[in-house]
């Protein structure tokens, strides 16, 4: 992409010369062509032309260059954004952290190592099975082993909010076990320090 | 069971045997159903109730209401005569009752309701003696057809299933509860259903004061759930007392205590949730009730008198219920736990006679409503079958209870005769409905 725009730039530069510069009279003009022939080889507002010329593709060039990194970046840290908030899952009645999930929870940490800034919140979820307010409480024990999971490895606790939801917010309906193992989750917000996120070397 | 009267003939057959089987049936389950106030009619049984027409503005009304709520007692069979069958005005013989008449259609008190510049006059007559057995006025001074009114109305019913069959009725209450991130409530018959507080943020499981000024739940709002407790004044405007919690806590299942001077609730934090109390008035801090060693105790109900708790734990690794003095000490398991068994028992209720308490527990992976003594445990009783059947909660009469139900396809309210088992929709909310509280009564004669 950039090698490409970098070619066309300078074809333009190219193209400007020629048709700027070198039209030298290569033969004599018939005495019908009552155009104006320029005779001298490129005064000063040629030049000038040509510099301007230069320096617009130039500045092309890095914008698009800035841009090209600008893209990198956004994108790394979208990457490192998403990975941050992906939601983790739980068994049926239980709060402990599950091997994908502690995979998960493993790649979240070089973010919050690399952004000392970073606060987040981490929510709590049920399935809609069994009492509404034993769920509250699965909820918050869930939350709360996240937050333990990351302060384990490091991540000072008062960067970790922690919130339950109980079976309140089901991410999808439905009275089913696809529908149930959505629904137990931990959610990832983040509540300071987003918007200046540096990913991880 | 209720009767029509297109065959009067055979009607007075299907009501004798329906007295016989009825009578056997809760005869052998409750023998303390031998009341006689004032009627005779044999024990267990349901007496046959014929209400009159009711002349007057709003007669038909009143009519209507005093007989479903009758209905609804479950302790007697109302009669749903034609009213030109009973109409005394019409044979001329203006001030004379056709007992016989009402004995054929099988009842056994006869209610004549007139209506006063204040109210009601009620007179309960004895159909086997052709005699006026109760006469009282009572005052029905709001608004027709009001709210208020209804509820005047109900407490009358009241009265007469208590003249007429010894146990008062509950038509003179209502039911608390969630649907929609908000709080509601609804008459005992399903009427008014009225919103009490705002969409947001969301509130949940309401639980009412002893003497119904005030409601207590939960509020979930994006730095931990939170009780709320706020007045019922009517006008719906007073903003709620929030209990103080740590950030990022969970505190849920708020009920008051029977004096009606403690919040106990279940709060959790990092390491488990715990039952703990703390008085409305002065500023004592919570005082921790259950200790869970990093397990959960959420959802408790009072004993009447106040001394015992029950509440839910997964204490021994699932959740059932457990008992315990209402500081916390001497708790037992009042369910019993097999390892690895996953069914949960929750959500209890006890009784306000102190004899059972309500629960929900699974049945092959579906929730239904149960009852045991909470004296040992023993006596459990299975009520539901149909759907998933959750957290019920005891009407003041100790008879009724309110529970949730998907069997008519949406969450909704449903109401259970745990003598009879008969069961009635109490809501049909379009965003369904939860956790219903039943109040005590509000409004005795």
């Amino acid at each position: 992409m950039n090698r490409t725009h970098r070619a066309i730039a300078l074809a333009l530069v190219a193209a400007v010369g020629v048709s700027g510069c070198r039209r030298t009279p290569e033969t004599v003009a018939t005495p019908t062509d009552t155009t104006v022939v320029p005779t001298e080889t490129c005064d000063a507002a040629c030049r000038q032309r040509t510099a301007d010329s230069i320096a617009a593709a130039n500045a092309e060039r890095d914008r698009l260059a800035r841009e090209a990194a600008d893209r990198a970046r956004a994108s790394a840290i979208a990457a490192a954004r998403n990975t941050l908030l992906a939601t983790i899952y739980f068994d049926y009645d239980a709060f402990d952290i599950r091997g994908d999930a502690r995979a998960a929870l493993d790649a979240k940490l070089p973010i919050l190592r690399a952004n000392a800034g970073l606060q987040i919140r981490v929510a709590g979820h049920a399935d809609e099975r069994g009492s509404d307010q034993y769920n509250d409480a699965l909820g918050q024990r869930r939350a709360a082993s996240v937050r333990r999971y990351l302060t384990d490895n490091g991540i000072d606790a008062a960067r970790i909010a922690i919130v339950s939801y109980g079976e309140q917010r089901p991410a999808m309906s439905g009275a089913d076990e696809n529908a149930w193992a959505r629904n137990r989750r931990a959610e990832f917000e983040i509540t300071a320090g987003g918007n200046n996120i540096v990913p991880p070397q | 069971m209720r009767l029509s009267v297109q065959h009067p003939g055979t009607l007075a057959l299907m009501a004798a045997l329906a007295f016989v089987l009825r009578g056997s049936l809760a005869y052998a389950q409750d023998s303390s159903l031998t009341v006689r106030i004032g009627l005779t009619y044999a024990p267990g049984t349901k007496p046959g109730v014929l209400v009159l027409p009711v002349n007057g503005a709003d007669g038909d009304s009143v009519r209507a209401i005093l007989q479903r709520d009758l209905d609804y007692g479950d302790r007697a069979n109302v009669i749903a005569g034609e009213a030109i069958v009973m109409d005394t005005s019409s044979d001329g013989s203006r001030g004379r009752f056709n007992y016989p008449l009402y004995a054929r259609l099988g009842a056994a008190a006869m209610v004549q309701v007139t209506m006063t510049a204040t109210g009601l006059h009620v007179a309960v007559h004895d159909v086997r003696t052709q005699r006026v057995e109760r006469v009282k006025d009572f005052p029905l001074a709001a608004p027709p057809l009001s709210p208020d009114w209804r509820q005047q109305l109900h407490a009358i019913s009241d009265a007469i299933e208590f003249w007429i069959t010894g146990g008062r009725g509950v038509a003179a209450t209502r039911i608390l509860y969630s649907s929609g991130g908000r709080i509601w409530q609804v008459d005992s018959d399903g009427a008014n259903p009225t919103a009490l507080t705002a969409a947001n943020p969301p509130a949940l499981y309401p639980a009412w004061h002893p003497k119904a000024t005030h409601m207590t739940y939960a509020v979930m709002t994006e730095d931990g759930m939170r009780v709320a407790i706020r007045e019922l004044n009517g006008n719906g405007s007073a903003s709620p007392r929030m209990l103080r919690a740590p950030a990022g806590s969970v505190n849920t299942s708020p009920v008051f205590s029977p004096d009606g001077e403690t919040i106990l609730y279940a709060h959790g934090l990092d390491n488990g949730t715990d039952l703990f109390a703390v008085p409305l008035s002065g500023n004592e801090s919570p005082r921790r009730v259950t200790v869970s060693r990093g397990r959960d105790a959420v959802s408790p109900s009072y004993s009447p008198d106040g001394r015992r708790i029950v509440f839910a734990t997964n204490r021994p690794g699932g959740l059932v219920l457990y008992i315990a003095d209402a500081d916390g000490t001497n708790a037992e398991a009042l369910t019993p736990y097999n390892f690895g068994d996953r069914s949960q028992r929750t959500d209890p209720s006890w009784s306000s006679d102190g004899r059972l308490v309500a629960f929900q527990a699974e049945t092959d992976g579906r929730s239904q409503i149960y009852t045991v003594s909470p004296r040992d445990g023993g006596s459990p009783r299975l009520y539901t079958n149909e759907g998933r059947n959750e957290d019920p909660s005891w009407a003041p009469d100790s008879r009724h209870l309110v529970f949730t139900s998907n069997r008519s396809g949406s969450w909704q309210l449903w109401i259970l005769d745990t003598e009879s088992n008969r069961v009635r929709q109490l809501t049909h909310a379009a965003s369904g409905a939860r956790a219903g509280a039943w109040s005590p009564r509000l409004i005795v004669h």
